[in-house]
């Protein structure tokens, strides 16, 4: 059984009224249980909507969101268990910070689960060490700190709360290239540990081409295509066409290809050089 | 649910009524909502009604949107005038429960008071549906420029206005926004007592809070870059004009006044 199944989801803002808006229609798909799933999709189509109603702060209009095979919507007074489970990380978090100290804060999540004070601590500190948050900071208040720890403490305050699924949208965004790895690599690394699913809505495709084990593309409210990330940036055309682009050195190579050379659709730069490094030592670069 | 208030909502559109002079509309505004107060007797008050209505047609905003300004008010509304009906003066009518009179005088107040409240209302959604919010405080800059005599900041007040319009649906949409990452982060904030409710708010007005100053810093500093030095020898981007349209609706209005006092003197007074 699939961890998280979405049925002829619909969500229209403001029906009945001359500004009615479909945001997502009838949108079907399924996730696994430990899966890495990367969200992509033009600015407007539907993405921020959709990943709302997967943990009840959207109500779908019409359609189902079935979680572990349950509807979620089935008993809406439950409605905050479903979001325990489904841990959602906004675009910006850092501007949802309000305790005196950074653990505190990151305790709102768990404290609010109805644990003992112990095991609220506990898990404050892991998710502390998950975003590689060190000890001395703890006891900072959170408007001390830069940017970039602020939106690590931000995420560490959802993943405390353990959730099976950790949908984050746009975590990436504003920070600097080092940053953006960094916060990547602890993503890579929290999701190794704790093999939980992960929703990654970006619009850098060079990050969702280097985590993503499937690709999510939505289109005009329309779910485009769900498939293993080199299937979905093999189709350059059609992600054009949406607006969207493949990573750079995916072009590349499929330009490379398109030109003659044996090469594969590759999503890493890695992977582009060690298929161009055994094309060299074949000496087949001429074609 | 944040995002469907009313309130002062400008209702762009091309009628007569919009094209008005800012500083005329919120004169005869204020004029009309006097004369709502003349009105004292069943006739001048049926006048004043048609001449709500005329308005109402005439601004070319869909009537909807004036039901929904009264919408917020009409619990007031009828607070106040079953308050009235029990507390008119003369031959009790009606006696209920033995302590509790209703008198033709009690019936006719609770009427005029109702009818004096909904056309109030409904003058100034016209003003607000029909004027821009910058019109509205340029306008407002400009009446209230006499008051500079006494060195109050006229052009400050304004600005100041202004800019809190302007933020206003940015801060609907920011508290939006908190609230869904702190439900997301499981905050209860439908259940609960009352203490419970207000404790709940603390993690979304704190960021709100922190966010505004924020906002703030950097509107000044970027009013400070295009170097805004206040009101002095600045000249505006709209100049406003009063032509035709404007000293007809003026001669409307003292026309509406006129039969307002007429039939008062002519007809008995009710109030």
């Amino acid at each position: 059984m699939a961890l998280l199944e979405v049925k002829n989801l619909s969500v229209v803002y403001g029906k009945g009224t001359p500004f009615e808006k479909a945001a997502v229609q009838n949108v079907n798909f399924s996730i696994e249980s430990g899966e890495f799933i990367g969200v992509i999709g033009h600015t407007g189509s539907g993405k921020s909507t959709l990943i709302q109603t997967l943990n009840g702060l959207i109500k779908p209009t019409d359609g189902q969101v079935l979680l572990e095979g349950r509807d979620i919507w089935k008993e809406p007074k439950k409605i905050r268990a479903v979001r325990f489970k489904v841990g959602m990380v906004f675009q910006y978090p850092e501007n949802q910070l309000f305790e005196e100290t950074v653990l505190k804060d990151i305790s709102f999540g768990p404290g609010n689960m109805g644990l003992t004070a112990a095991e609220i601590e506990k898990r404050a500190r892991n998710a502390a060490k998950f975003v590689g948050l060190p000890d001395a900071l703890l006891e900072k208040s959170p408007f001390e700190l830069s940017g970039g720890e602020k939106r690590r403490v931000a995420i560490a305050g959802v993943i405390a709360m353990d959730p099976d699924v950790l949908i984050l949208d746009e975590p990436t965004a504003g920070l600097d290239p080092a940053g953006r790895d960094v916060l990547l690599s602890q993503l890579l690394s929290y999701h190794a540990q704790r093999h939980n699913t992960i929703l990654l809505v970006s619009h850098s495709m060079e990050d969702v081409a280097r985590v993503a084990d499937r690709v999510l593309v939505m289109n005009e409210s329309h779910l485009e295509m769900l498939d293993k990330t080199a299937n979905v940036f093999a189709q350059d055309q059609r992600l054009e066409q949406i607006g969207l682009k493949v990573p750079q050195i995916t072009k590349i190579m499929s330009i490379l290809k398109s030109d003659g050379y044996p090469v594969e659709t590759v999503l890493t730069m890695e992977q582009a050089v060690t298929q161009l490094l055994s094309l060299v030592n074949k000496g087949g670069a001429a074609v | 649910m944040m995002r469907d208030v009313t309130l002062g909502q400008y209702f762009p559109g091309k009628s007569p009524i919009h094209k008005l002079d800012p500083r005329i509309k919120i004169v005869l505004t204020i004029a009309l909502i006097v004369y709502v107060f003349l009105a004292r007797n069943f006739v001048s008050l049926g006048f004043l009604v048609a001449t709500v209505f005329i308005v109402l047609l005439m601004s070319g905003v869909p009537l909807k949107l004036y039901f929904k300004s009264i919408k917020g008010v009409i619990f007031i509304v009828i607070f106040t005038s079953i308050l009235n009906l029990f507390y008119g003066t003369g031959e009790p009518l009606i006696t209920l429960f033995g302590f509790m009179t209703i008198t033709w005088n009690g019936i006719c107040n609770a009427i005029f008071i109702s009818v004096r409240i909904i056309s109030l209302i409904l003058f100034s959604s016209v003003l607000t549906f029909t004027t821009s919010p910058t019109e509205l405080t340029d306008a407002l800059e400009r009446i209230l420029k006499p008051l500079k005599v006494f060195h109050v900041k006229v052009h400050e007040i304004a600005m100041m206005m202004t800019i809190a319009l302007r933020f206003v649906p940015t801060l609907l949409e920011e508290t939006d926004k908190i609230m869904s990452a702190q439900k997301a982060r499981g905050a209860d904030m439908e259940s609960g007592g009352l203490m419970q409710r207000i404790k709940a708010l603390i993690p979304v007005l704190i960021p709100l809070f922190v966010s505004s100053f924020r906002r703030a810093y950097d509107l000044a500093m970027a009013m400070e870059c295009r170097c805004y030095h206040g009101g002095e020898g600045r000249t505006k981007m709209k100049v406003l004009h009063m032509g035709g349209r404007d000293v007809v609706a003026c001669i409307c209005a003292a026309f509406v006044l006129t039969a307002i006092l007429l039939i008062n003197g002519m007809m008995p007074v009710q109030l």
